[in-house]
């Protein structure tokens, strides 16, 4: 199963590190990244596959919640179902 | 990224941080016909069971896919069999099975369960006027159960007793509940051509044409809607049903795709999607403002109805692409308690009774969450029930009416009834009288167009 992360909030140093930290650190694989800075807002897209996860879909969310919160952005894991249906007929 | 682009994703993100976009409801339909016993005690019991053991999980689940997709779930509220079915045995004894399923919605921490419910529409047996009348007590002595009475339909026309005997049944519900502003009448609604699959309160029960259990989900989004309309200044009104429909599109199919899911984590059948536009009092979640957007002053100047008209229709055409099973009501609500732009307009008068009841001709579903004065004569809240039924008989839609009389209260008072639920200034009615023609009793005819065999 493969989730989005998004990563919103103010640019600083060390965000991707953080992030990428924290999955890794549960064996979640990043399988595609994109950033952008757009005047001083930091929006980072992930593609992920959770298929050797040692969370749910929904632990992952609450532990990346936290690790949002100590960083100073907003930190969202959504199963990347909800962006097909939503967005593609 | 694979299909998907990033203003896609910010855009979803943005629609539920932003704009309120949530599942508002999701409700499992539960029949109870197995439950059937001789006894009050042994039917209730066994109702508790049966309620208990299928809708156990219903919190957990709605919680879990509320985190894995990042919509939240507002409510999980489950509906069963019209309880006067399962009460025909012991008439005088029906409160036994409301207690039941109050008990059992509170074992299972959803928010509401309706279907104290009872179908009348052409003609009402001992057992089930009964049942009606036992309506007052059920809602008063409970919290979470809600009742509805189906009083016509466009096949069968209109049972003028049931109306006669609702308006008593809705002053009595206010008086018992008066120390709390008569609030047992927000759990009640009186329908025309009530549907068998809605998923919303107050009027949601569990049809006997369904299945054994069922999950019906109601999307929403009206804050989506209005923020899609924000940049649509100098727009045509056909460029703004588009737009609406496009967004219709896209809630709808959240709906839908977590809706699929939560029948399969719950073990039931997938019913429908419900692809009305439902209100709540906070700010940026109002259908009146999306009216407004679209071009009034205030919701209720002239040109609403043609406004509600469109929005209805585009959210339909929307939601129809994006769910091959729409059902329930699937309209845009105007609860005057439950929207803050609803609640602004009828404090400094732009909108009227009169106002609202001309546009529950385009729209589901009636007169909704409508506080007036405690003094007004239960055959006056009839007369609203028989004008109601009537649009909804004659156009073949579903029509209702959930009006709140509040004991001591007169016009310019307010009543504050809490959370979702919001809060009113108490309406004018017409101080005229119809009590003749309410008193008069019978079936209205079924109209001429019903006939199409």
């Amino acid at each position: 199963m493969r989730a989005i992360v998004t990563v919103i909030g103010k640019d600083k140093s060390g965000i991707i590190a953080k992030v990428s930290s924290v999955l890794a650190a549960n064996d979640v694989n990043i399988e595609d990244i994109s950033q952008t800075i757009v005047s001083g807002n930091f929006t980072m897209i992930m593609l992920c596959d959770l298929e050797k996860s040692r969370l749910s879909l929904a632990e992952l969310n609450e532990t990346m919640r936290h690790t949002g919160a100590e960083a100073g952005v907003s930190i969202h894991v959504q199963h990347e179902d909800i962006f097909n249906a939503m967005h593609n007929v | 990224m694979s299909l998907i682009n990033r203003n896609q994703i910010i855009e979803t993100i943005d629609m539920v941080e932003k704009e309120h976009f949530d599942v508002r409801t999701i409700t499992m339909g539960i029949s109870l016909l197995s439950c059937i016993r001789e006894s009050a005690e042994e039917t209730a019991r066994l109702c508790y069971d049966r309620i208990c053991k299928k809708a156990e999980n219903i919190v957990k689940v709605a919680r879990e896919l509320g985190e894995e997709y990042g919509i939240p779930v507002i409510n999980k509220r489950v509906s069963v069999t019209p309880a006067s079915i399962l009460a025909a045995n012991f008439p005088g004894r029906e409160t036994a099975l409301a207690k039941a399923f109050d008990k059992a919605a509170e074992t299972c921490g959803i928010d509401f369960l309706g279907g104290y419910s009872a179908l009348v529409n052409k003609s009402m047996t001992s057992f089930e006027r009964s049942f009606i009348e036992s309506i007052p007590e059920a809602l008063a002595e409970t919290k979470k159960v809600c009742s509805s009475v189906n009083v016509g339909s466009s096949k069968s026309g209109i049972n003028m007793d049931a109306v006669k005997l609702l308006g008593e049944t809705i002053k009595r519900a206010a008086e018992l509940t008066r120390d709390a502003d008569g609030i047992a009448c927000a759990k009640f609604v009186a329908f025309c051509n009530a549907v068998e699959d809605n998923p919303f309160m107050a009027g949601a029960f569990h049809g006997t044409g369904e299945g054994e259990t069922v999950i019906n989900v109601g999307v929403s989004g009206p804050g989506v809607v209005h923020h899609a309309l924000k940049n649509l200044k100098d727009a045509s009104i056909d460029e703004v049903a588009e737009t609406i429909k496009r967004t219709a599109f896209k809630i709808t199919r959240a709906g839908s795709l977590i809706a699929k899911e939560a029948a399969k984590r719950l073990g039931a059948e997938f019913g429908i999607v419900d692809l009305s536009l439902a209100p709540t009092p906070v700010i940026g979640d109002s259908v009146a403002h999306i009216l407004e957007e679209i071009g009034l002053e205030s919701v209720g100047a002239h040109g609403t109805t043609a406004a509600l008209a469109m929005l209805n229709d585009a959210v339909k055409k929307g939601g129809v692409m994006a769910s091959s099973s729409v059902g329930g009501l699937s309209g845009a609500f105007i609860p005057v308690s439950e929207d803050i732009g609803m609640i602004n307009a009828a404090r400094s008068g732009a909108i009227t009774l009169a106002k609202l009841e001309a546009m529950t001709a385009v729209c589901s579903v009636g007169i909704d969450m409508v506080a007036i004065p405690g003094d007004t004569p239960a055959s006056t809240i009839s007369g609203m029930i028989a004008d109601e039924a009537a649009i909804g008989m004659i156009n073949n839609k579903t029509t209702a009416v959930r009006v709140i009389p509040v004991p001591g209260k007169k016009e310019g008072d307010s009543v504050e009834f809490g959370g979702l639920l919001g809060s009113a200034p108490i309406m004018p009615v017409s101080p005229y009288s119809c009590e003749k023609l309410v008193s008069r009793g019978g079936r209205m005819p079924a109209p001429i167009h019903s006939n199409k065999n």
